[in-house]
C-alpha cells in the first residue's frame, strides 16, 4: 500500500536561475513513486507516493567452517544472537559452513524518510552557498525558515538546519493570513492559493503568458516574446500579475537596442511592439500581487524607467562628443588580458587578420570594433558591446557594411544564436575570436575541465559555426601551425558542432575527423555524403571490410613503398585492382562514396578466396600494397574503420 | 507626507524599538555604511551587537556636479546590523517599510539575487536587492566574510538608500526636489556640496599629492598593524593598542583610491594593485582586531 507524501522546504528567496536544477536533483533522488516537484522562490516542493513500509526479507548469515565446534562456535552464536540449535550446515563452493537464516522486518516509511530527507535536501548541488546561522553551520542556498513533511495525515518528524518539520506553511509575504497555516496533503495547494501563492510553476508561467498577451492586445499592441524572461519571472513571483505601463515617446529617438536592454535586463520588463514591428512607448511588468487598483505599481515602475532612460540619453549624448575613430588611443589603457596586452594591440592584430579573411570592409570594421569599450553606454550596459559600436559607427557616418560588421561581431553568442549576416561581419567575428584563441594559447591560458575564464570554448565554437555556415574560409591546419593543443581544441569543437548542432552520428564524426578537419565546410560536406550513403545495403559491410583491412595493415607493420605488381596477383585480385583504379580521386563526395559501395562484391570475394599472409613474402607484400592502395583512395574522405557496424 | 528627516527619525525609532543602538555617522570619509567600524569591525568575533546609523557615503566617481536627478557624489545610507540575525529578520525589515508609510499590500516587492562583495575590504556576503515597484530601495546581505575572516555569527546587513526611498515616498522625479525639512529641499541642503566636490574630484584634485597621501596613510596603517603583531607586547599593551586608529588610516587610503579613480589617474592595470594594497591593510586590521577581542574582555 502506498501513502501520499508532501515535503515543502520553506526558504528565503532562492535565486530564480538555480531552482530548475535543484528540482531536477530532488526529482531524481527522492525515494518514492510518481514523484512530482514544484517551486516558487520561497519553497521547494516534493510530492510522491511512498510505500507504507518496506517488505520483510531474509538474509543468510554464514559462520565458521562446519568442523569448528565448542568455544569458537559459541562465540559466533553469541555475536549473532542465536543458539547453536538454530544453526544448520550449508554446502558452499568453498566447503561446508555453519549458517542460519535471519528474518529482517521491513521498516515503516516514516522512519526511512526521517533519516533520508535531511541528507537529500543537503545534497542539492547549489552553484553558491552560505553557511547559517553561524560558523560551521550547514551550507545551503539561503536560510530555511520552515519545513512541511506529511506522510498521509502524519507529520514526518525531523530537524534540518535548526528547523523542525511540521504541518504548517506560510503564504505570500504580505497578502492573506500572516501566521503559520496548517495544511494536509490534500488541501496544500488550495490553502496556499487562498493565501496568494500559486505553487505550480506551470500555472504561474501560463498566467504570465496569458496576461502579457492580453494587456498588450487590449491596446492593439503585441508583446515581444521572451522565453528566458518568462522563466525568470515565473520563479521570482508567487502570484504573478501583468501590468502595462508607458513612457514618453520622445525616448524612442534612442536606439531601440538600448531601450530594450534597459527594460529587459535592468527592469525585467517585456517590451511592446506596434503592429508594424516598431517599438511602442510601452512596457509590461510582472508584479507579485494580484492587482494594482490605485495605480501605485504602474506609477512607480514608470518613474524608475524614466530615470533609467534619462541616464541612457545622457550616456548617448556624452558618447557622441568623441567619435569612435578617436577612441582607439584610449584602448591602450584597457587591458584585454594581463599577459596578452591591451585592446589597442588586439585591435591592430584583428585588423590585419580581418583584412586577410574579409577584405577592406572587414578591416575598416576591425579598426573601430573595440572602441565602444570606452563609451559610457557600454560601461553601463556591458551586454551591448559591439551593438553600441555598430550603432555609433552608423550615426557617425561609417558605411553600412562596416557598421553592420561591428554590430554583429560578437555573434554567435551561443550555438542557438545566428552567425553575422554579412561576409565582412563573419570575417571580423572569426578574426576577433581566432586572435583571442591564438594569443591566449600562446601564453598558456588553456581551458581545463570546467575552468574557462576567457570563454575560449565559446570563441572556438563560434569560429566553427561561422566557418561551417558562412562565407569565410580558414585553413585550421595552417592557423594552428604546430600548436597541437590548439588543434585538439578545435577538433573537440568541430566534433561537438557536428554531433550536437548538426545531429550527425558519433561514429560518422569520428570517421570524418580522422581524415582531417582543416576545412570545416569540407568536414560537413563529407559528413553529409556519408549520412546519405550509409543506409544503402553495401555501405556498412564495406565499412566492416575496411576495418578488417586496417587491422591487417596494422599487424603487418611498415610496408616497403612501391607499385602493385600485377603479375603476382590472382585473377580475382586483378579485378579488384581494376575497380580501385577506376574510382575517381576527386569530385562530389556522394558520387565517390556510391561508387565505393560497388566495390563490395569484389572485396568480399577477395577475403573469401585470397590468403593475404601468403608464405611467399613477396606475394604477401604485394597484396598488402593492393589493400593499402584501396584504403588510400578514401583516406581524404574518412577513416571507415571508425564506422560502428553490427 | 513625511520629510526626509522625518522618515529617518521613523526608521531610527523603529530599529531602536527592536533593540538597536542608534549610532551617529562615522566621522571619517567612507564609500558605504559597511566601511564604518560599527559594521566592519563589529561583525567580527562572537559578541552580539545590534546597531543602526545613517552614514553619508562618498563615491567620487558618481558625482554629477549636482546636475543629474538620480546620481550623487554623496548619498545617505541607513545601515542596520543585526548580529546574530533574528529568525524573523525579513519580516522585521518589511515592518520598517510599513512604519514609514509603504502599504505593502498595494505595492510590488521582490527580493532579487544580489550578492555583495568588496574586494578592498576582503568582505562578501549573500543576499538580495530589494525591489519596490521596480526600484532598488535596499541591499540586504548575510555577511559571510569580513577582512578575509569567516564570521562566527552570520549578521544581517540592511542598507537603505534613503534618497531613493524618500523620493519614492514623496513622488519626486529628482532627489534635489525632496523636502528635507519643512520649507527646505534636498537642493537647499546639499547642492553646493555636490557641485564643488564634483569640481574637486574631477578637475582640481592634485594627483601627485593624492598619491603621496595614499603612500603616507598606507605607511601609517601598516606601521600600526606591524606594531600590534610585535611579539614583545604585554596583554595590557595589546588591550590599549590603537587598532581603531589603524583602521581610520585604512579608510583614508580607500577614499584616496576613490578620488584618484574619479580623477582618471589609475589605469586598469594599476587598479588591481592599489585594491590589493588597501585590502592587505583591511585584512591586517581585521585579524588584529579579532585577536584583540580576548584582551578587551578583561576589565
Amino acid at each position: 500500500m502506498s501513502i501520499p507524501f508532501l515535503l515543502e522546504i520553506g526558504t528565503e528567496e532562492i535565486p530564480d536561475w538555480m531552482i530548475p536544477g535543484a528540482l531536477d536533483h530532488l526529482r531524481a533522488k527522492f525515494p518514492g513513486e510518481n514523484v512530482r516537484v514544484d517551486a516558487t522562490g520561497r519553497r521547494l516542493v516534493v510530492r510522491a507516493d511512498v510505500a507504507a513500509r518496506t517488505p520483510d526479507r531474509e538474509e543468510v548469515v554464514t559462520g565458521p567452517p562446519a568442523n569448528v565446534t565448542g568455544k569458537a562456535l559459541d562465540g559466533f552464536c553469541a555475536k549473532q544472537g542465536v543458539t547453536p540449535d538454530q544453526l544448520t550446515v550449508a554446502e558452499t563452493p568453498k566447503g561446508k559452513y555453519w549458517s542460519f537464516t535471519r528474518k529482517i522486518a521491513g521498516r515503516p516509511a516514516a522512519e526511512i524518510l526521517r533519516e533520508e530527507i535531511p541528507a537529500l535536501v543537503q545534497s542539492i548541488p547549489w552553484p553558491k552557498t552560505m553557511y547559517w546561522p553561524s560558523l560551521g553551520g550547514p551550507k545551503f542556498i539561503r536560510p530555511i525558515r520552515w519545513i512541511v513533511a506529511l506522510l498521509g495525515n502524519e507529520v514526518v518528524d525531523f530537524e534540518f538546519a535548526n528547523v523542525r518539520s511540521s504541518n504548517t506553511t506560510f503564504g505570500h509575504r504580505r497578502l492573506g493570513a500572516r501566521g503559520p497555516l496548517p495544511v494536509t496533503v490534500d488541501n496544500y495547494e488550495q490553502v496556499l492559493e487562498e493565501n496568494f501563492v500559486i505553487v505550480s510553476a506551470e500555472k504561474r508561467r501560463a498566467k504570465i503568458l496569458a496576461e502579457v498577451a492580453a494587456v498588450a492586445e487590449a491596446k492593439g499592441l503585441r508583446a515581444k516574446a521572451d522565453a528566458k524572461l518568462v522563466e525568470v519571472l515565473t520563479y521570482i513571483t508567487e502570484y504573478p500579475t501583468a501590468i502595462l505601463g508607458s513612457f514618453d515617446a520622445a525616448y524612442l529617438s534612442l536606439p531601440s537596442e538600448v531601450l530594450v536592454t534597459v527594460m529587459r535586463h535592468h527592469q525585467k520588463y517585456f517590451s511592446v511592439e506596434n503592429a508594424d514591428g516598431t517599438l511602442a512607448p510601452n512596457f509590461i511588468a510582472i508584479m507579485n500581487i494580484p492587482s494594482d487598483p490605485e495605480g501605485h505599481v504602474v506609477n512607480g515602475n514608470e518613474r524608475v524607467l524614466r530615470a533609467r532612460f534619462n541616464d541612457a540619453r545622457f550616456f548617448y549624448e556624452v558618447d557622441q562628443k568623441k567619435p569612435l575613430a578617436d577612441r582607439n588611443e584610449d584602448l591602450s589603457h584597457v587591458t584585454f588580458q594581463a599577459k596578452v596586452g591591451n585592446y589597442l594591440e588586439k585591435t591592430e592584430r584583428v585588423a590585419a587578420l580581418a583584412a586577410e579573411l574579409g577584405g577592406s570592409d572587414a578591416e575598416a570594421a576591425a579598426r573601430l570594433c573595440k572602441a565602444d569599450l570606452t563609451t559610457e553606454m557600454v560601461k553601463e550596459f556591458t551586454d551591448l558591446q559591439g551593438i553600441v559600436g555598430g550603432l555609433y559607427a552608423r550615426a557617425q557616418g561609417a558605411p553600412d557594411a562596416v557598421a553592420q560588421a561591428i554590430y554583429e561581431h560578437y555573434k554567435p553568442l551561443s550555438m542557438e544564436d545566428s552567425i553575422p549576416s554579412t561576409q565582412a561581419g563573419q570575417a571580423l567575428s572569426v578574426a576577433d575570436k581566432l586572435d583571442t584563441l591564438r594569443s591566449c594559447f600562446a601564453v598558456g591560458l588553456v581551458p581545463s575541465g570546467s575552468k574557462d575564464p576567457f570563454a575560449l570554448r565559446r570563441a572556438a565554437q563560434g569560429v566553427v559555426k561561422i566557418l561551417a555556415e558562412g562565407e569565410v574560409a580558414v585553413s585550421l591546419d595552417a592557423f594552428c601551425e604546430s600548436d597541437d593543443r590548439l588543434k585538439t581544441f578545435f577538433r573537440e569543437r568541430i566534433d561537438y558542432y557536428a554531433r550536437e548542432v548538426r545531429g550527425f552520428a558519433y561514429d560518422e564524426v569520428n570517421a570524418v575527423l580522422a581524415a582531417g578537419f582543416s576545412d570545416v565546410k569540407d568536414v560537413v560536406a563529407r559528413l553529409a555524403a556519408i549520412q546519405e550513403v550509409r543506409p544503402t545495403e553495401n555501405f556498412e559491410p564495406l565499412a566492416a571490410a575496411f576495418k578488417r583491412i586496417q587491422n591487417i595493415l596494422e599487424k603487418a607493420g611498415s610496408i616497403e613503398p612501391g607499385d602493385v605488381d600485377e603479375s603476382k596477383l590472382l585473377e580475382i585480385e586483378r579485378v579488384l585492382l581494376q575497380y580501385v583504379r577506376q574510382l575517381p580521386d576527386s569530385g562530389a563526395y556522394q558520387g565517390r562514396l556510391s561508387s565505393m559501395a560497388q566495390l563490395r562484391p569484389h572485396v568480399d570475394s577477395f577475403f573469401d578466396q585470397v590468403l593475404v599472409n601468403d608464405p611467399d613474402p613477396e606475394i604477401r607484400e604485394n597484396r598488402l600494397r593492393l589493400l593499402q592502395g584501396l584504403i588510400a583512395k578514401f583516406s581524404s574522405i574518412a577513416d571507415f574503420s571508425e564506422i560502428v557496424t553490427n | 507626507m513625511d520629510t526626509f528627516q522625518e522618515t529617518i527619525f521613523k526608521l531610527k525609532k523603529y530599529w531602536a524599538d527592536r533593540g538597536c543602538i542608534i549610532q551617529e555617522p562615522y566621522d571619517t570619509e567612507v564609500g558605504a555604511g559597511t566601511m564604518a567600524p560599527e559594521t566592519f569591525l563589529r561583525v567580527l568575533g562572537k559578541k552580539k551587537y545590534n546597531v543602526a546609523y545613517v552614514q553619508p557615503s562618498r563615491r567620487p566617481a558618481d558625482g554629477r556636479y549636482g546636475d543629474n536627478p538620480n546620481r550623487l557624489y554623496k548619498h545617505q545610507q541607513l545601515q542596520v546590523i543585526l548580529k546574530p540575525t533574528p529568525a524573523d529578520v525579513i519580516d522585521q525589515y518589511l515592518g520598517s517599510l510599513e512604519a514609514i508609510g509603504i502599504d505593502l499590500s498595494k505595492h510590488d516587492l521582490k527580493l532579487e539575487e544580489d550578492n555583495w562583495e568588496s574586494p578592498t575590504l576582503g568582505a562578501w556576503g549573500i543576499g538580495w536587492q530589494v525591489m519596490l515597484d521596480g526600484m532598488e530601495i535596499t541591499q540586504f546581505t548575510y555577511f559571510q566574510q569580513c577582512g578575509g575572516v569567516d564570521l562566527d555569527h552570520v549578521p544581517a546587513e540592511i542598507t537603505y538608500g534613503l534618497e531613493r526611498i524618500v523620493s519614492f515616498l514623496q513622488g519626486k522625479e529628482s532627489v534635489y526636489d525632496i523636502e528635507w525639512a519643512p520649507g527646505f529641499t534636498y537642493r537647499d541642503v546639499r547642492y553646493f556640496d555636490e557641485l564643488q566636490q564634483s569640481v574637486y574630484n574631477f578637475e582640481v584634485a592634485d594627483v601627485p599629492r593624492l598619491w603621496r597621501l595614499l603612500d603616507e596613510y598606507e605607511a601609517e596603517a601598516q606601521r600600526l598593524v606591524d606594531g600590534y603583531r610585535a611579539e614583545e607586547l604585554t596583554d595590557a599593551e595589546k588591550r590599549r593598542f590603537p587598532l581603531l586608529s589603524a583602521y581610520d588610516n585604512v579608510l583614508k587610503c580607500s577614499n584616496l583610491f576613490n578620488l584618484l579613480d574619479a580623477r582618471g589617474a589609475i589605469s586598469v592595470t594599476e587598479r588591481v594593485g592599489v585594491i590589493a594594497r588597501v585590502r592587505k591593510l583591511a585584512v591586517g586590521v581585521a585579524q588584529a582586531f579579532l585577536d584583540q577581542e580576548q584582551y578587551r574582555e578583561v576589565a
